[in-house]
């Protein structure tokens, strides 16, 4: 099962990252307020699609484990923290070069900047946790990601209602979507394919590598219990 | 079901674990001693680098003010919880037939009591050097320090012992936590910021927000804290 559909993803996601490049250089039109600076839309918001979905898998798995202790949710989790990072840096890179293009500054402190890069961090936290915090870090881990889902909305709002009370918020909103032409549209859903596509199969293998790598470390320590190995 | 009995046993015990966290505090003042220095020197320091012709800004209090209770919070929050672990008290506690929820929210107690220790001798302070008469709002700024006091020991608790277990615990602390305490950071910033600028509606506001905001990590707590810290 694996083994068929890690290559069929990986086909299907670089076809169509292809097939999208061709697209949004040479077929769809210029948007008419942002001109050409708005191709990057194209990539850059399946990218956070792609982000926000791994923060969720992450949350979701760790929740699971905390409850019924299989390590295997755990691998899941981790997988989805890591590539969270992965695409969230992706996220504030094209972010921050849109940014210089549209408002002339890389970073403003507005709704959706500031959420993201606050889910970030904690996924950075989360990644540096499994990283360097050792045996027994699987739980504080878990919490983490739990806590930092939680901590979403609430991020969100306080941001919303600190902003709202001073300005109107400057990033697109999600309605420009509605007044896409057909060629945007198609592209963008492609491309929305494509990158679920990439993050599929990085889940499977990340997934599986973690699995196999905790396995290992079992099986090391079962032989060192019984004494087959030397230490 | 909770029955009375269960109840007032909660208490009995939730009680019981915070003073004997306070007592043993009281007998040494390490942490509150060293917390609160901390925290002074950090309003200084701030105040020090917020100085245009000879007086400080005003519109730096709630950021130096927030700053120095979170960073000395977190090292009181460390410090409270390696004292457990040197004695592996930490296990004993978790062994006693207790409810693990009552063990928190004693030791929840406990620290919201240091917190709102630090804050009394910070925020003087700060409104010392930067030289603001807050008059009647200050019962007001009492109950915002109270309420992130709370939001900062519910959260820190949970992740301090969970980190019991961890390598390279000190780093990750503040590494884990932090992000999670974005929003009452911010909620707690604007109350103070509007207090001092005198819109005492927009400083409800964010006090209601702060109350929310313990609310929901209170509830999360309690329902992680079980799966979370068990050994």
């Amino acid at each position: 099962m694996k083994r068929v559909l890690v290559p069929v993803l990986a086909v299907v996601a670089a076809a169509a990252l292809a097939v999208t490049l061709h697209l949004i250089f040479f077929v769809t039109p210029l948007e008419r307020q942002l001109f050409f600076n708005q191709k990057i839309f194209y990539w850059h918001v399946p990218n956070w699609f792609v982000l926000f979905t791994s923060v969720f898998v992450c949350g979701l798995a760790s929740a699971v484990y905390l409850k019924n202790r299989n390590p295997r949710w755990d691998d899941v989790a981790r997988a989805a923290g890591e590539l969270a990072v992965l695409f969230g840096a992706i996220g504030l890179v094209t972010g921050s070069i849109w940014g210089k293009a549209a408002w002339g500054h890389w970073w403003k402190w507005e709704l959706r900047l500031t959420t993201s890069l606050i889910l970030w961090l904690t996924m950075v936290g989360y990644v540096l946790v499994r990283r360097f915090g050792g045996a027994g870090s699987e739980r504080l881990a878990a919490g983490l990601a739990v806590f930092g889902v939680v901590n979403v909305p609430l991020v969100y709002f306080a941001v919303k209602l600190a902003d709202a009370l001073q300005q109107e918020s400057a990033h697109p909103k999600a309605e420009v979507v509605s007044q896409l032409t057909s060629s945007m549209k198609a592209t963008f859903q492609l491309s929305i394919l494509a990158f679920f596509a990439l993050y599929a199969m990085l889940m499977i293998v990340r997934t599986g590598a973690i699995r196999d790598e905790r396995r290992l470390r079992d099986v090391r320590e079962r032989g060192l219990d019984a004494g087959i190995l030397e230490p | 079901m909770v029955t009375q009995g269960h109840a007032t046993g909660f208490l009995r015990t939730a009680s019981a674990v915070a003073a004997k966290d306070l007592r043993v505090e009281l007998r040494s003042r390490e942490v509150v001693y060293t917390m609160t220095f901390f925290a002074a020197v950090i309003v200084v320091v701030f105040s020090f680098a917020f100085v245009k012709d000879q007086k400080a800004l005003v519109e730096a209090v709630p950021g130096v003010a927030w700053a120095a209770v979170i960073f000395a919070g977190t090292i009181g929050l460390g410090r409270a919880f390696d004292r457990e672990r040197e004695g592996d008290t930490m296990r004993a506690l978790l062994l006693t037939p207790a409810p693990r929820l009552a063990v928190f929210a004693g030791k929840t107690v406990a620290i919201t009591a240091l917190v709102v220790a630090v804050e009394v001798v910070a925020l003087p302070l700060c409104l010392l050097f930067f030289n603001v008469d807050l008059g009647a709002a200050v019962l007001h700024l009492a109950l915002v320090l109270v309420l992130g006091a709370i939001g900062f020991a519910v959260v820190g608790t949970v992740f301090a012992a969970m980190l019991l277990r961890v390598r390279s615990r000190d780093v990750l602390l503040p590494v884990v936590l932090y992000p999670i305490l974005v929003p009452m950071i911010m909620a707690g910033t604007k109350a103070t910021g509007a207090l001092l600028a005198g819109a005492g509606g927009e400083a409800w506001f964010w006090t209601q927000f702060l109350a929310a905001y313990d609310a929901v990590f209170v509830i999360v707590a309690l329902w992680t804290f079980e799966a979370l810290v068990i050994e």
